[in-house]
Order: C-alpha cells, then sequence, then structure tokens
C-alpha cells in the first residue's frame, strides 16, 4: 500500500532526530546534509521538517534528463536510480519545494525512499511525542498533499505570524 | 587518524590575518578528552608563563571554542568556550548548546582557536571551501535576534549564488555575541540561536575584546567517523530511552524550579539572597505553560529531551519578549532574585538579557545586588536615575540596558558584582562586599547551601576552580553528581550534563570507548586525567591577576551571606558551619593531592605529569605564605 509522509511543522521541536535516524538508515553516519529529510531553521523555533511529498505530477521525473527517476509502485516513493543519476540538479530546479540534494560527496540526487515502507524519521518523531510528521495511506492521499512541496523561506512567514502575531515582523 | 575526531583545528591570528589548520597528536587527545581539559592544556602551553600579566580583555588572551569526541554523538549537544576569564582571572570552561558545534565538526574542525585583536569588526566564517576573516561592521551593535537573522540570510544567499545546484542551502551555526559583549561588559555571554548562552567565564566580552561578534560554520560532511559504530547507535538508543522517560524534565525543563526550588529545597535567590524559600503558587511553571508558551517542545540537534519552551508576550506593556522557558536559572536570578513572582515579568527581563547578550545569572545577580542597595538606601534614585523597587520589571530591564551599554551606574555593574562592590565601596565609603554573593569574582548559580537540602555541599563554590558555577560544584563524591570530576567530563567530551543522569555517566564512557577505539576508563578520568585538567585550572585561579588576586586563605570561602541564617520558610534558622567548611575543604583538598590551602604539592604535579607548571608553585609561593 502507498503511503505518504504529513507533517505538522507548528509541532516540529526542532530535535532533528528525524535527520539522525535518516542518515544513520541510509548512510550508517550522522550526516545532516546527507539526510533526506532536512529541518530548516531559517528562524530559531520555526522549524521546517523538509521532504519529498512525492507530488502526483512528479515535476522532477518529467525534468530528469537522464530518465534517473521513477515512482516505486508499491510504497509510493520517488527511486532514484544512482547509477543513471548525473547530478545535474534540474530535479532541484523543477520540484517547487527544491526538496532534492545532490549527496555530499556521491555523484547522485537523494530524495527520500521512504526507507522502503517504514520511515524511520516518523519513528522517532512519534516515539518523542511531537507528532511533526506522521504516515497516512492510499486510498486517503488527498491532493493538497503536494502543497508541502513549498520552499521553507515561504512556510516560514506563515508559521513566524502565527507564533508571534506582527511582531514577526521584526524576525523574519 | 584519531577516531572521533575531525582531525585539525582552525587557528585564526585576528592581529596579522592568518588562518592555519594546527593538529593535536593523539596522547594529548586522549589524555585531555576535549572542550574543557584541552582548553587547559592549551591555555597552559601558550600562556602559563605570564599568567598573572596576561589581561583577559587584551590582545594577548586566546578565545578557545572546543567540541569534544562525544559532541554529535551523545544525545544534547554543546561546544565549550574558554580563555583567560575576565571573571575569575582563571580558566572557566563555559558550555552552551546549538548546532554550532555540529556544522563545525561536519565542516572538519574540533575546535577554533583565536588569537590576537582585530583592528575593526570582523566574523570568521568557514565552510568547506575553507575559512575567511570577514567585515562586521554591519551586525556590530545587533541584538540576538537581528543578528542571527543578517548571517542566516548572508550566508544563505551566498552559498545560494555560489552553489544552488548541489541543495538548497538551510542556516549555518552561529556563535556570536551581544552589544554586551561588544561594550566589554564582563558578565557578556556568548550566545547561539537567539537565547542559548554560556555566561559563566565571561567570554562575551573576551570576543568583544577581539572585535570579534560572530564564528559561523556551515558544513556538508558527516559527524568524524567512529571506531564501532554499532555501539555508539546501540548507546544512542539506550540514552534515548531513559530520556523519554523523563516526564518532568521534558514537559517543563528545568523550569518547573523556579516554583519547587524555592518551596521544596529552600534554596532559590529571593532580593539578592535574603530570602531562598517561597511558597508563591504564582510563579507556578503551569502559568508560564498556558499563558506564554508558543512552543512546547524545543530541543537542539539529536536530543530527545527537548527541555527548552519557547515564552512570548504578544501584547501589552511587555510586548515583544521572546526567550525560552525561561529556564530555573533565568526564572530564579530574573524573578525572584529581583522580588518578580510572576512569568510576564520574568520573560520580560529574561528576553532583554539574552537580546543584548548579557549572561542570565550574572546579570540577574548583579541586578539583585543594586536592588538591595537601593533598598537599603546605600545607592539612591539619583545614583542610578529611577527608582528600583523589588519586583518592578520595568525598572529592572531599563537598568539591564544600562549594564549593557555601560551607561550611568551600568558603567560600574557592567563589571559583575564581585568587581561593583569594590568600586561602590569606594565610591561610598561603605562596605558593600558583604551583599555581594559570588565566588572569586564570578556570581554564583541560583542553588543555595544554606538548607542543606539541595544538591551542592558547603563546599561547592568556595572550591570550585570556576568559581560560582553551578554546573562545576566541588564536592567529594568521585564519580557522579555533585563533583567537578563529572561535570569536567561533560565539559571535556562535550555534552548535555542534563542527559548524563543515573546510568546514563557511564553509558556515555561506554560510547567515548565505542568512537575512539581508546581503552579509557572513568577511573583512570577520575584518578588522574580529571585531577589534571582541575589541577592545572586551580593554578590558574591562583595566579589570577593582573586586576584581582585570590588568596586561598580567604578567598576559598562562602559569601557572607551564605553565613546568615535564613529567615524564612520550613529551614528558618539553618546557616553554614564555619568550622565544617574548613573540615570539609581540607578532606577535599587533600582528595586531589594539594595542601592544607589547596595549592597543588609537587609531588601530585608529578604524578599527574604536570612537572611543567612546577615554576607557577614558586609564583605562587612569593604570594601565599
Amino acid at each position: 500500500m502507498q503511503i505518504w509522509i504529513a507533517r505538522d511543522y507548528a509541532k516540529c521541536s526542532g530535535c532533528r532526530r528525524c535527520e539522525v535516524a535518516c542518515s544513520m538508515y541510509h548512510e550508517g553516519k550522522i550526516w545532516p546534509e546527507a539526510s533526506r529529510i532536512r529541518v530548516f531553521m531559517l528562524i530559531p523555533t520555526v522549524e521546517i521538517p523538509h521532504l519529498c511529498a512525492q507530488c502526483d505530477d512528479a515535476p522532477c521525473i518529467a525534468n530528469c534528463p537522464a530518465g534517473a527517476l521513477t515512482v516505486n509502485k508499491e510504497t509510493g516513493a520517488i527511486v532514484v536510480d544512482k547509477e543513471a543519476c548525473t547530478a545535474c540538479g534540474s530535479c532541484i530546479e523543477a520540484c517547487p519545494g527544491r526538496v532534492p540534494t545532490i549527496h555530499p560527496t556521491e555523484k547522485y540526487a537523494l530524495i527520500c525512499d521512504l526507507c522502503g515502507g517504514d520511515p524511520q524519521c516518523v519513528k522517532v518523531c512519534q516515539e518523542g511525542g511531537y507528532n511533526a510528521l506522521w504516515i497516512t495511506k492510499s486510498p486517503y492521499k488527498s491532493p493538497s498533499y503536494k502543497l508541502y512541496a513549498k520552499q521553507p523561506k515561504d512556510i516560514v512567514k506563515d508559521l513566524a505570524h502565527r507564533f508571534y502575531k506582527d511582531v514577526a515582523e521584526e524576525l523574519i | 587518524m584519531v577516531k572521533g575526531y575531525a582531525g585539525k583545528f582552525l587557528e585564526v591570528d585576528l592581529t596579522s590575518g592568518r588562518l592555519k589548520d594546527i593538529r593535536m597528536d593523539e596522547e594529548t587527545l586522549r589524555r585531555c578528552v576535549g572542550g574543557r581539559a584541552l582548553a587547559a592544556e592549551i591555555l597552559w602551553e601558550r600562556l602559563g608563563d605570564r599568567w598573572e600579566e596576561i589581561d583577559p580583555l587584551g590582545e594577548e588572551n586566546i578565545l578557545l571554542v572546543l567540541t569534544g569526541p562525544l559532541t554529535g554523538y551523545f544525545p544534547g549537544m554543546r561546544i565549550c568556550v574558554s580563555g583567560k576569564s575576565p571573571l575569575t582571572n582563571g580558566m572557566v570552561g563555559s558550555t552552551v548548546a546549538g548546532e554550532f558545534a555540529l556544522e563545525l565538526k561536519c565542516v572538519g574542525y574540533d575546535g577554533v582557536i583565536v588569537l590576537g585583536r582585530s583592528d575593526k569588526p570582523v566574523y570568521i566564517y568557514i565552510d568547506d571551501s575553507g575559512a575567511e576573516i570577514r567585515d562586521a561592521k554591519h551586525i556590530w551593535g545587533k541584538d540576538a535576534k537581528q543578528t542571527v537573522r543578517i548571517l542566516n540570510k548572508e550566508v544563505i544567499e551566498g552559498l545560494e549564488k555560489k552553489r544552488s545546484r548541489e541543495r538548497m542551502w538551510r542556516e549555518p551555526g552561529i556563535l556570536y555575541i551581544g552589544p554586551a559583549g561588544e561594550n566589554l561588559v564582563r558578565i557578556a555571554a556568548v550566545l547561539q540561536k537567539w537565547t542559548h548562552a554560556c555566561g559563566y567565564g565571561g567570554y562575551g566580552a573576551v570576543m568583544g575584546s577581539k572585535n570579534l561578534k560572530a564564528i559561523v560554520a556551515k558544513g556538508t560532511g558527516p559527524v568524524p567517523e567512529a571506531h564501532d559504530m554499532n555501539k555508539v547507535k546501540e548507546i544512542i538508543d539506550k540514552v534515548t530511552a531513559a530520556c523519554l522517560e523523563d516526564d518532568s524534565m521534558r514537559r517543563w525543563g528545568t523550569g518547573a524550579g523556579g516554583y519547587e526550588v524555592g518551596v521544596s529545597t529552600s534554596s532559590e535567590p529571593i532580593r539578592n539572597w535574603q530570602e531562598e524559600w517561597h511558597d508563591e503558587r504564582s510563579f507556578g511553571v503551569d502559568h508560564f505553560e498556558r499563558r506564554l508558551w508558543v512552543k512546547r517542545y524545543w530541543g537542539d540537534y539529536g536530543c530527545p529531551t527537548t527541555c527548552l519552551k519557547v515564552s512570548a508576550i504578544l501584547d501589552g506593556p511587555f510586548k515583544g519578549a521572546i526567550t525560552d522557558n525561561p529556564d530555573y536559572e533565568l526564572q530564579a536570578y530574573l524573578g525572584t532574585n529581583l522580588g518578580i513572582f510572576e512569568p510576564e515579568g520574568n520573560v520580560y527581563v529574561a528576553a532583554k538579557c539574552d537580546d543584548l547578550g548579557l549572561c542570565g545569572i550574572q546579570g540577574g545577580n548583579v541586578l539583585g545586588f543594586t536592588g538591595e542597595l537601593y533598598q537599603r538606601g546605600i545607592l539612591t534614585k539619583e545614583d542610578i536615575g529611577f527608582e528600583l523597587r523589588w519586583g518592578d520589571a520595568k525598572a529592572f530591564a531599563q537598568l539591564t540596558e544600562m549594564i549593557a551599554k555601560r551607561k550611568g551606574i551600568g558603567d560600574v555593574l557592567a563589571e559583575g558584582t564581585y568587581r561593583a562592590a569594590l568600586k561602590i565601596k569606594e565610591m561610598k565609603g561603605i562596605d558593600v562586599t558583604k551583599y555581594a554573593v559570588c565566588e572569586k569574582g564570578e556570581a554564583i548559580g541560583a542553588h543555595g547551601i544554606r538548607s542543606g537540602l539541595d544538591y551542592p555541599p558547603i563546599i561547592a563554590y568556595a572550591c570550585s576552580v570556576q568559581g560560582g558555577d553551578h554546573t562545576s560544584v566541588a564536592g567529594l563524591a568521585p564519580a557522579r553528581a555533585p563533583s567537578e570530576l563529572m561535570w569536567g567530563f561533560a565539559d571535556s567530551a562535550v555534552i548535555c550534563a542534563f542527559n548524563l543522569k543515573e546510568e546514563q555517566y557511564e553509558l556515555a564512557w561506554e560510547m567515548l570507548r565505542a568512537i575512539t577505539g581508546w581503552n579509557i576508563t572513568v577511573e583512570e578520568w577520575n584518578t588522574t586525567l580529571g585531577p589534571r585538567m582541575l589541577t592545572i585550572q586551580r593554578i590558574m585561579l591562583l595566579l589570577g591577576g593582573p586586576d584581582l588576586f585570590w588568596n586561598p586563605k580567604t578567598d576559598d570561602d562562602n559569601p557572607p551571606r551564605f553565613y546568615e541564617p535564613l529567615p524564612s520558610g520550613p529551614r528558618a534558622g539553618c546557616t553554614i558551619n564555619r568550622e565544617e567548611v574548613t573540615a570539609e575543604k581540607r578532606k577535599y583538598y587533600e582528595s586531589l593531592g594539594w595542601d592544607e590551602y589547596g595549592v597543588p604539592k609537587p609531588e601530585t604535579l608529578k604524578k599527574l605529569g604536570l612537572e611543567k607548571l612546577e615554576s607557577a608553585l614558586e609564583r605562587l609561593k612569593e604570594r601565599i605564605t
């Protein structure tokens, strides 16, 4: 069954244990910039976990000149073919949230693969009781899920206003 | 390469503008672990010969910013800031939480060593293409929130311009000072994020004296490789499970203390420590939680406890005040110690200290001291410029501004409580040092010792090599808190001591072995490595200077106030017995191989491999006879 990772940014503690879990699972190391989920802290206290939203129209796939991206039928994750990927960065440009990154030392793109259906980031977030991330399953996917694919610099304004009302203007 | 370490330190000479990488041999790293113990080693190596002459705010002082091998691995990361302290004139290992340490390690450095003084405001910028000194004219004078805002934008824009094809860039780690540090206020802190501060030692002023506004790092590498990653992961899971069990710490952080320490242990500073007991339910953490928290859990990288909470006041006379929790120390020092027993006023003064880059503990101590002088009519409305009544948050916040900007009486108070007391004594001809609740020039943390119910023993502060530091209290229990050895390890591994409770302390040692591959034990730390660090720090403290020198015969003592009986609460009448203090002191010194006055013995230096410090004993002998 396909799954999606839903998020409530206002509940993120900024502990970034999701990043620790992700990079340990995929890289065997603690490696913030090799994590497929990255928490943006453009304004302290306003933390935004950022990862692939698995858009229906997946502009990253359409824009990949190497044909390195496909959708995993089982989980719904966007899968990167490491051999085919040229690390050109076209997927980053095509993504409305600029979510993908290029691996810091290898020559391929990093996109959330849902850990094969059992996302480690969600586990630790739930374990901490924050509920900033949770799993939602088909057939309940809303078309609005792709709104997660936004740049943190745009999201941060909404949240800062919610936290700090008009005081937010001086902080952004 | 030594496992767990990036393998190099960045040395920046701000006088010449020269930057270089330096390396430490494995033997030194193993002996010191990192952070505080390594700082003691480096400082003695470079400044020990002329320690007494080195002006902490002069060009010769060295600012050390060091991680440890557990930083980034053990849940709860910090960075250790050190140098010759403008408060104690010794060396304090002062740690602050935040992601700067992570970014520094991910960019490939274990620490930064800053020498000299720039002739104009600068900041040091480090990313994986190198390090450079950048102009800081545009952020000089900016408060905490504006400094972070401008630097975040500037660094992200720079990286986007050059390297946008790699990734969308996010914020760097920023270690910085506020206006207080720039103005060489001795009680200025070094900060991260908006509110994270290390104030013990007064290193904000040291950065200011070097014209250094900030050190900024953005790395893309991994945390340095560990010897046995499977074991490390296993330990992280165990520590995490234990942290998640601590319900009170997770829900309220240390902020439950503002009520608890007063009501249950009678050890909370109230109106400059004139009392230590209160039962003001209005100051309960539940009020903070319901009325002011906009964020229930806030933590730094990898921490499962997330003990911080964010308070914000969005309307009314205190509008715009944003701070974390406040934690216990700031609830006490910027609340009860100023006669403030309601959340809004406390958050207002705490946010003021954060924004100006003033240490909340040192700041609250000197504010309370001034409050008492006003109460006693020693300082008047004319001296201060306005009335300073207990509980008046607006007035105390105004005085905070004057301290950070060295305006009016603030210029005197900016020297910290003890030095201010000496100046006021001269000004007024009244001995006000008896109202200064300090230890060797440094304000005492908000945990009193008179009731006998709180954790610090009666020699906690009198014998600490870090002065009034409540996170480095002296005590005879060798392995666990309260002991300088335990805290010295946390400050050297550079991790958060709050995640080190109970069995987690042993787990931290297990992790040190798993990361480095060394056969290093807590026993070796307690008998050799830890005492070595304390002995170097002790000698630096006793050498002191150049403005003040400590005589252990008279200065290894509690502040006078602690010998006054507690006036109120269930422990009313309790005080400290001088004979007991003397007896405990002797036992403590003996346990470390120091003589009856706490001067390390020559044979102890030999045993600890510190023969190079023997000349210092000669210098001390001339003064302490």
